[in-house]
């Protein structure tokens, strides 16, 4: 690994600062488990890595009725699914949090950071979308922010501008009738990489035999992490039902841009897309109706 | 590129040293520090081999830059045993067999001990979920699982 510079900075006005300078020759360290291996393979270099782990604004979770979630850029992913009331008011976030890496790697690596790599087969992304997830960035013209569907251009390339710094995630407040559920496909049980992923969210009316709203995201199927805006806009207003559902899976289908690599061919993701847009519908449904569906973790607890 | 001074905690007893900004807490600890018991396999955080906690949560030393330790308390596999005698861990860890070539076999103590920190009654389920970040190519895992099942038990009747 080349040498470089290391900072931890301890405020924003500091992180800004410091990446505007080096002509902008600078990585941002949250947990490192991208990071570090990237650097260690050259598959890049850079003059200097920012720590962001002391900056308190990129440390915050909290919740609160009016602004929802808020989810600091370098809050590990363990802080998260250890949060009571996260994984009480969130458990569509917790599916995905709960299964990037394993638990060394959960110690360490953050939402922000699976989503600032723009990786198209992110687990926590398409969980982001399908909550209506807003990005918060910082940068030398000041603060801006974007929907989370918008921050991935390309495998590996993100909206930041040079110099700017993604600061924190926020997902609105959750309401009674409204549920998340995120799944993959993975050939193993645990530590993969998603061969698909799909991420819904549904708020349902008229005591849960309507969706009045509905969000779907797709991983791994195309050069970015993909929000299915057709395929949720069709599902409200219609009444909870099978074909409902079904229809909403051939219509992600349908945007699905999947390539055949050595996680399986191109036709069984797609076909994948439509089987796992119906679970996470259901699963989505059953949680906005009060039922209980397990993450990994409880379902390893039993 | 200049060496930095660098304060931490390790296994409870305070620690210093200098470092490069690229080194990574697994080199430090091994080669700077001399705390081999922490292993390197594969070196990108999917084996599970350099497991070490830090202020409590289970890391992979190698994906750590040194300089992030600051301030912190890390514990490793040095850490485990007593004056007195092996952690329940190791001593179930022998008694099971659990370990054969045993180059994993730290990173499974030290990953096996934050779980019981964490959970100390877990389900076979839990043990395998938690400990699915540890790659072992000898055993099959399933003496590793009795193993960390075992000291659970006993940790819970001592």
């Amino acid at each position: 690994m080349k040498d470089f510079e290391y900072c931890a900075p301890k405020t924003l006005r500091e992180t800004v600062s410091l990446l505007a300078e080096n002509d902008g020759d600078s990585r941002i360290l949250a947990g490192g488990t991208d990071l570090i291996v990237q650097l260690r393979s050259k598959r890049f270099e850079t003059e200097r890595v920012i720590d962001i782990k002391n900056v308190p604004e990129l440390n915050e979770l909290s919740f609160g009725k009016r602004k929802g979630l808020v989810i600091g850029a370098g809050v590990p992913c363990w802080r998260i699914y250890n949060d009571a009331e996260v994984v009480d008011r969130y458990p569509g976030l917790i599916d995905s949090a709960s299964i990037i890496g394993g638990i060394q790697i959960q110690g360490r690596a953050t939402l922000g950071g699976n989503l600032c790599n723009a990786s198209p087969s992110a687990d926590t992304t398409p969980s982001l979308i399908a909550h209506s997830a807003m990005c918060h960035i910082v940068g030398p013209e000041g603060k801006r922010s974007m929907p989370v569907e918008d921050f991935c251009l390309a495998p590996g390339k993100n909206a930041l501008n040079q110099g700017e710094l993604l600061v924190s995630l926020q997902i609105p407040a959750n309401k009674k009738n409204q549920g998340g559920h995120y799944q993959r496909f993975i050939p193993r049980n645990e530590m993969d990489i998603a061969v698909v992923g799909v991420g819904s969210w549904v708020e349902l009316a008229n005591r849960g035999t309507e969706f009045k709203k509905a969000r779907i995201a797709l991983a791994s199927v195309g050069p970015t992490p993909i929000f299915a805006s057709a395929a949720s806009e069709a599902l409200v207003g219609q009444t909870v039902s099978d074909e409902a559902i079904a229809a909403a899976g051939e219509a992600a289908q349908s945007v699905a841009r999947p390539i055949s690599d050595m996680r399986g061919p191109a036709e069984f993701r797609t076909h994948l897309v439509g089987v796992l847009v119906r679970r996470t519908i259901e699963g989505a449904i059953a949680r906005a109706k009060g039922h209980f569906v397990a993450n990994a973790i409880q379902e390893a607890a039993g | 590129m200049s060496k930095i001074h660098v304060q931490t905690k390790l296994n409870g007893e305070d620690t210093e040293f200098l470092c490069e900004p690229r080194q990574s807490l697994l080199e430090t600890l091994r080669e700077t520090l001399g705390f081999t018991g922490t292993k390197e396999g594969c070196g990108d955080g999917n084996c599970g081999a350099c497991s070490v906690q830090i202020d409590g949560v289970l890391a992979n030393s190698c994906l750590v830059l040194a300089l992030e330790a600051d301030g912190k308390e890390i514990a490793t596999v040095e850490g485990l045993a007593s004056p007195e005698g092996l952690h329940p861990i190791q001593q179930k860890f022998l008694e099971h067999a659990a370990l054969q070539c045993g180059i994993c076999t730290p990173g499974f103590l030290v990953a096996a001990k934050a779980l019981l920190d964490h959970n100390p009654n877990p389900s076979e389920h839990e043990v395998r979920h938690w400990l699915a970040g540890n790659l072992c190519r000898c055993t099959g895992y399933d003496k590793i699982v009795r193993a960390v099942l075992d000291t659970a038990q006993d940790m819970q009747t001592a």
